[in-house]
Order: C-alpha cells, then structure tokens, then sequence
C-alpha cells in the first residue's frame, strides 16, 4: 500500500502527528507546508474540514514547525495542494474512518448507518450524543495511516470547490502579522556588516566613525569575517549598518566586468552537459530555421526584507522563519553550527511573498550565529533593502537557442534546444547554500552545482520539450559552473525563459509558413486538455489578427507547467509605440480538481502580473564591485498603471486530480507579450526585458 | 519628548526628533500595521496618513509630526476599505495591503467617487510584488460605491 501514499504521509505516517480534536471543539490540522501568500492554509483547511465533515471555521492549522508539525520538506514547485493536499485528504478520511468504526461497534451497528454533521455523529438521521471531541479518543489515532479509507468522491463535495475567503489575510489588513510584527522578551535588533563575496576579507573596520553615525548604544559581533550590529534600539543598529559599508575595508573582493551581466556571457563556460530526448544535433545541420533567445538575471524581489529571531537558551536554540522549508533549515543551521538537530528548533512565522528561494534562510542563520554569540535574548535581524537586493539569490540568466528542421508543412519535424544557465535550485539543503557560512573562520565549502533531475520536473530543462505533437525532440543542458553571482530557485525555475523562447520560436514558424499562430498550433496538438485551453483563451480573447506592424499587438503563448502540472493558455493585447502597454490579457487553465477557485484565480492573475514585469521590466544589474539594481529605481516593477485588465477562466475538470498552478501562468504570459510585441512591431525582439532601449533598437532601419 | 496625535489619543514619545516615525509607530507605540519595505520612499509599505495625507513614515521624522494627527491603518479598521478588500480576496501575501489602504481613504475622503484613473493614479506610489493589483482597484472602487450608498441611506 505504501508506495501509493503521498510523500507527506510516507514520510509521517501517524495519524495523530497530523489532526487532533481540541476541547473547545475545533480540529488542529498540523502540516508541513507553509503560507508564502498563495492561500495554501486555506486550501489545506477546506481538504480536512471537507472530509471530516465539520465547518470549515473549526479547523485550526499549525503550519512549519519542527517541534511540532510533520516534515514535508519545503513548499515549492505548486507541490502543495499535490504533495499536501492528497496527505492531508487521505489521513482526514482515514481518521474520520476510523472513529465510526469504533463508534459502530460500540452501538453495534454497521458504519454505513452513521454520518457526520458538522463533527456530531448520527445514526440514521438522527444524533447519538456522540462526537469527534468526546469520541475521538476512543479510536486509536496513534497508529499509521494505511491509506485504504474511502475518500468523498467530488460530486459529494460541499467545502472543497467554494471561494472560502482566505484566513490569514485579515490580520495581514490591518496589523501585526507577519515576521517582522513579532517581539519577544529581551529582545534585541541586529543588522548585518555583509561580506561582498566569498573570499572577501575584512581588513579594517572604523568603528569609532560607525558609532558616530549610529548615535546610540550597540555592540558589534564579530565571527570570522561576519559582522553584525546589535542593540536594543532598531533605529540605531539600522544606521550603523548603513553606514558599516563605507567604514570597512574589505580586501580580495571579486571584481565583475559589464558583461557578466548578461545571458549571452554564459554560452560557452565551463560546464556540465545534459541530454533530454533524442541525442543532439550538430549545430550546422543544412536547412534549419534557428533564433536564440534570452533572459537576464532577475531577482525575487519580495516587497519585505528578509527577517529572522532566534533565541539561544540552556542549550537549544529556536529560531522563527519565513523559510520555505523548516525542516530543511533545521538540518542546514545543524550542519553550520555544529549542533545536533535535536538541539534545533525552527518554526515558520508569515513573510512576504517570496517567490522561491530568497534570502529568508540566509537571514535565519544570520540570527542562529548572533544568538549563539548572544544567548539568553532574542535576536531580531531584518536585511536592509540593498542588502535584499544585493544578497538574495538570483534566479540564473539563460540563453536558449532553438532550432528546427520543417517537413513539407512548414511544421518542425525536428526540435533542438540547446541551453545555457547557472543551477536553478542552490538550497541550503541540497547545496549548502547558506550566505554567512562563506564569512566564517572555517567558510563552507562552495556548493556543488547541481540542477534539479528530470524526474522533479528539471531547472535549465523545465518546460524545454514541447508538448507539440513533433517527431524528434532533443534537448542538450549546459549548466554553467562558476557563475557570477548566486543563484537559486525562483517562481518556475527555467520554465518562464523556456516558454517564452519555445512559444516564440512557434510563432515565427508559424509565419514562416504563412498560418494563423492558433490554427498552428491546434494543427500539432493532440493533448485534448491541452487543445481546450488554446481553444478556449482563443474564443475568450475573440481570436482575430490583424496585419502587422501597426502598433497594435496581439499575441499567444501556451504551456502545460513542467508538462505535467496546469495547463494554461494567455493571450495578450498591447499598444508598442517605443514603450510597451499592455492593454488586456485573457488566460484560460486547467488544473483539474480547484479546491478554491477564486484562490486559484488570484494565483493566475498574480502569475500574469509577475511574468510582465520580469518580461518588460527586470533585470539585475552588475558593476565593477557587485550588484548595482540596490533600490526599486534601479530593479523596476510593474506599477499600477501598467498593469492591465485580465480575464481568467478555469475549465471545470474535478474528475482529474488537483495540478499545481502557482506557476502556470508564467511561461505562457512571457510568451504571449512576446509574441504580441513582435505582432505590434513587425519585427522580433528575442532578449528579454522588452525595454524601449531594445525597441528603439529593432525599429533601426538596417 | 514628542507630542502628536495618533488615531484619535494624544501620546508622548522620548526619541531623538531625527527618529524615522515608522520606527517610533512599530516599535515605541507596538502599531506594527505600518510596514517596512524599503526606507526609500520607494513602495508605499509604510504609508500613513498625517493631517489627512498620505505620507511616507519611513522616511519622516519624527520631530517633524509633533502637534499633528496621524493616522494609522490601526486607526482605519473600521473604514469600509477593510471590508471591501476581503470582499474582493485584494491580496495575497498582504504585505502591501496595509499602505494601500491608507492611501486609499485619502483619496476616498476627497473624492467619493474616483474613477479608475484616478484610483490608479493615487496607488501608483504603491508596490504590489505578488500581484493584486487588478483585485486591489476592485476593493476601492466597491468601498467608493459602499460609502456611498451608507452617505445616501
Ligand atoms: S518603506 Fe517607506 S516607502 Fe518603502
Ligand atoms: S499582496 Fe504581496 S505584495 Fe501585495
């Protein structure tokens, strides 16, 4: 039976570790996914009340706590309503099967006889005084789920499938409720000396000039080459950092040259080769059509900066995080501290969106180190804005050239992508990837570059294969080695950079042979759910193209995430006159079973918004001595005055299971501006962002 | 000692007057609604209202809002805003939500019936990083509709 359980309950079989019964009659729902604003507490809660059959308000949720919630990993990749949601459904089921059974034999009836209302038991419509919160106990919920309870089948579904509003967003209106909002007894503020880089030494420091400009009282903690200001009072600590940089002096930093700054600098580096489908061709074969295509380094960017507390008391240390993975994080602070994981606690408090992997877990080990140095306090660190922006982890530039060979139809016969980017997931836990650790005594050793197998879906190879019907696809992936900056996962991974050149390339083709894009697409398309995206957003967005080059530009992008989660098919509608403005999106998705349709809805159109920015607008800048896009001026998002109206539409399908779709709309919007830029244009730009100065650029004669 | 206003009662804040009132607001009066985004006057996180408009708390100091009245999203909890944005679900990690809606009952208060333009052109000095915005113009204008109709009943 094991190998059909989900990974959640494999990993915590007990049904008790999961879901308790508390006095004031409310259900406690404990998981290992975390809320990273996607709405997934919400979700997870519906799943458990729907199955026990209590209201949806009974249930209350711990999520992201080694001490006391079950390990799931990280909340990553859309896994969570997949991975988490089928855990939380399978032991929900189970628990409540396994109560009436006992409840059955104590009235000697069969199970079938008994139902459950709103957590009170019945028998034959009516109540037997008996319940989860007085009867729970009787059955033994201490024992491993065998995953062989009777789920609800769709069609019985009351919570699941509803717009239940959100249960975190209240507090998150109107006051204390995030990471930042918590105090706790002796606590003290911190800010962080940064190291510029790894192998960076800090030769100097003029303390004296830093405490002038700090004005009040702090101490400076000082392990190896990591510095941190500490105080009772944030404004001073605060100023002291800002004023740390200028102070120091810093010996064997690494220098960057301008280029470095760009996709194109990693063709050709060093690095290690992948083959996806068929072997690749050589890059000279006759009578090919080829384009490559590009996006820069861009950053996650959360509108908060990272924040962590820990305490370290008579031996143990907690520490409170928005990390994205608790359990993760616990092991990777063991391996920098050198403590035992039993010595470690590390639970998830709410931060801003972060898209992936940004600085939360490197800010957490900031605050273990200080806390270690510091006991008996709480240590609040919060990253300072350029510091977020300096010191996240970026997601990898790419270039991606495509090639095709056509048959008599003008439709690729045979498909090559051949792939240029830096590792798309660096986390703690897999890499080693923990900033501080470069700036102690004995630094961590450089983490191995690695890219996530094709059986996760891949990093550089996310999304590189199309789902066209086409005879021969090859993929060859070079994973560049020694990159400029640090890189790790961020919304997709590849799949944006992937989509965007894929879908491009497709358009061009499609011209190239003289079609409609839609209808050529259609033509090699075979996957029905696939087919009635497209369809759809096509009759959604009345699916008519003018000639091109007017200005006026409309375009279409599709993909099914990492080719088996959504699907989702965008258009796009926009004026290019040197600037670009978009005007409408439409986007059609099938993620099969919705749980919370006006949630999955947020996502789409937060998905939508997000990829026009990094398409139009991001990318991360470098100069001599590291990152220069330190402020909202210098990495630009889209504002709201530039961000159009959109319509959504989700195809029904319950009788298929629930896929992902934080990221679905992402490649596809990439594409679908693109596309509509280079219909608006009459001309093609292939390197992302789209900015007036690349505008300017393909409208030169010549 | 600083004497000002806020929400509604008068209080009295030992602090250099050169201390960012964001940093008295959140950590010398425990209102942690107001919220640190960039210390820039970059994203709109930690916008309050002083005399009735919008200002950036981050970046004023606190010697400069002595005598006045600021308003806090604390002190907006009634304001048809709040029910209009979780009406709409405007959000998603909320992060930003706090400064929206502050800056819109400023606009809200001189203009009860803004168009879209005119929403867009008050919020447009607010980030919104996940995205919400197209639900977050929603929530204003049913607010705007909802106070309204309260003025007319
Ligand atoms: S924190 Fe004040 S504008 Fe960003
Ligand atoms: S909801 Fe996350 S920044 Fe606006």
């Amino acid at each position: 039976m094991s190998e059909t359980l989900p990974l959640s309950v494999v990993n915590n079989r007990r049904l008790d570790r999961w879901i308790s019964f508390d006095a004031d009659r409310s259900v406690h729902l404990a998981v290992g996914k975390v809320e990273l604003g996607q709405g997934i507490i919400t979700a997870l809660s519906q799943i458990a009340a729907e199955e026990l059959d209590v209201a949806l308000g009974r249930v209350r949720i711990l999520s992201g706590d080694t001490a006391d919630a079950p390990d799931e990993g990280s909340t990553t990749s859309s896994q969570s309503i997949e991975v988490s949601g089928a855990s939380v459904r399978l032991i929900a089921a189970e628990v409540r099967a396994r109560v009436l059974d006992r409840l059955a034999q104590r009235l000697n009836c069969s199970p079938d006889e008994l139902s459950v209302e709103d957590g009170a038991f019945m028998r034959a419509g009516a109540l037997t005084g008996h319940d989860y919160w007085n009867f729970a106990h009787e059955a033994d919920l201490a024992r491993e789920a065998d995953g062989n309870a009777p789920r609800k089948p769709h069609t019985a579904y009351r919570i699941v499938g509803t717009n239940a509003a959100r249960l975190d967003l209240p507090a998150k209106l109107t006051g204390a409720a995030f990471i930042h909002d918590m105090a706790r007894p002796d606590m003290l503020h911190a800010r962080i000396l940064r190291q510029p880089g790894r192998g960076a030494r800090l030769a100097a420091l003029d303390e004296a000039a830093i405490r002038r400009a700090a004005g009040g009282a702090f101490r400076i903690v000082r392990v190896g080459d990591f510095v941190a200001f500490v105080g009772e009072d944030e404004t001073v600590v605060q100023r002291a950092a800002a004023s740390g940089q200028e102070h120091a002096t810093w010996e064997n930093a690494r220098r960057f040259t301008p280029d470095q700054q760009e996709a194109a600098s990693l063709v050709g580096q060093p690095s290690i080769e992948r083959v996806v489908g068929e072997p690749p061709s050589p890059p000279d074969a006759p009578e090919v059509v080829r384009a490559t295509y590009s996006r820069p380094f861009v950053a996650h960017a959360a509108l908060a900066p990272s924040c962590a507390l820990a305490e370290y008391r008579d031996g143990i240390i907690s520490v409170w995080s928005h990390t994205q993975g608790v359990y993760p994080l616990r092991q990777s602070l063991a391996n920098v501290l050198g403590l035992e994981r039993e010595r470690i606690i590390v639970r998830h408090a709410q931060g801003a969106g972060c898209y992936g992997h940004n600085g939360a877990d490197d800010v957490a080990l900031d605050a273990a180190l200080i806390a270690m140095q510091v006991p008996d306090h709480c240590i609040r660190v919060q990253w300072r804005r350029e510091e977020e922006f300096a010191f996240e982890p970026f997601s990898t530039a790419m270039s991606i050239s495509l090639r095709a060979a056509l048959d008599a139809d003008g439709r690729p016969a045979d498909w090559m992508a051949e792939i240029w980017a830096g590792t798309h997931v660096s986390r703690p836990s897999s890499g080693g990837n923990m900033l501080a650790a470069e700036a102690l005594p004995t630094p961590a050793p450089e983490p191995k570059p690695q890219d996530p197998p094709e059986a996760n879906g891949g990093g550089g190879t996310r999304n590189a294969v199309p789902l066209y019907d086409i005879p021969v696809k090859r993929v060859l992936h070079h994973l560049v080695t020694r990159m400029p900056v640090r890189t790790s996962a961020m919304r997709g991974l590849g799949a944006l950079p992937n989509v965007f050149a894929m879908e491009s390339f497709i358009d061009e083709l499609a011209e190239l042979a003289g079609q409609d894009p839609v209808a050529y697409r259609l033509a090699m398309m075979s996957e029905p759910r696939a087919r009635r995206v497209i369809e759809t957003v096509a009759r959604l967005a009345n699916w008519s193209r003018g000639p091109a080059g007017t200005g006026r530009g409309l375009g279409m992008g599709f993909s099914r995430y990492k080719n088996r989660a959504a699907y989702a098919a965008v258009v796009v509608e926009l004026d290019v006159v040197e600037e670009i403005k978009l005007r409408r999106v439409w986007c059609a998705a099938d993620a099969g079973l919705v749980i919370n349709p006006d949630g999955a809805r947020n996502q789409l159109e937060g998905g939508i918004i997000h990829a026009a920015s990094i398409t139009l607008k991001e990318q991360v800048t470098l100069g001599a001595e590291g990152v220069t896009s330190l402020d909202w001026d210098s990495y630009p998002i889209l504002r709201f005055s530039e961000v159009p109206e959109i319509t959504t539409e989700l195809i029904a399908a319950p009788e298929y299971p629930s896929l992902g779709m934080g990221e679905c709309t992402f490649g596809p919007t990439a594409a679908a501006i693109g596309n509509a830029v280079a219909h608006g244009l009459g001309t093609r730009i292939r390197a992302m962002p789209l900015t007036r100065e690349r505008i300017m650029e393909a409208l030169l004669p010549g | 000692m600083t004497r000002f206003e806020v929400n509604g009662q008068t209080v009295e804040v030992a602090a250099e007057a050169t201390v960012p009132l964001l940093d008295v607001l959140r950590n010398k009066l425990d209102l942690k609604g107001s919220r640190y985004g960039c210390g820039l006057e970059q994203c709109g996180s930690c916008m309050v209202l002083l005399d009735g408009e919008p200002v950036y708390a981050c970046s004023r100091e606190l010697g400069s809002v002595a005598g006045r009245r600021v308003t806090t999203i604390e002190g907006l909890s009634t304001h048809p805003l709040i029910a209009a944005f979780l009406d709409e679900q405007a959000g998603q990690c909320g992060y930003c939500l706090s400064g929206i809606v502050v800056s819109a009952a400023a606009l809200l208060g001189r203009n009860p019936a803004p168009s879209r333009t005119e929403i867009v052109t008050a919020l447009d000095r607010h980030l919104c990083r996940c995205g919400a915005h197209t639900r977050i113009l929603r929530a204003v204008e049913r607010a705007a509709l909802a106070l309204r109709e309260g003025a007319t009943a």
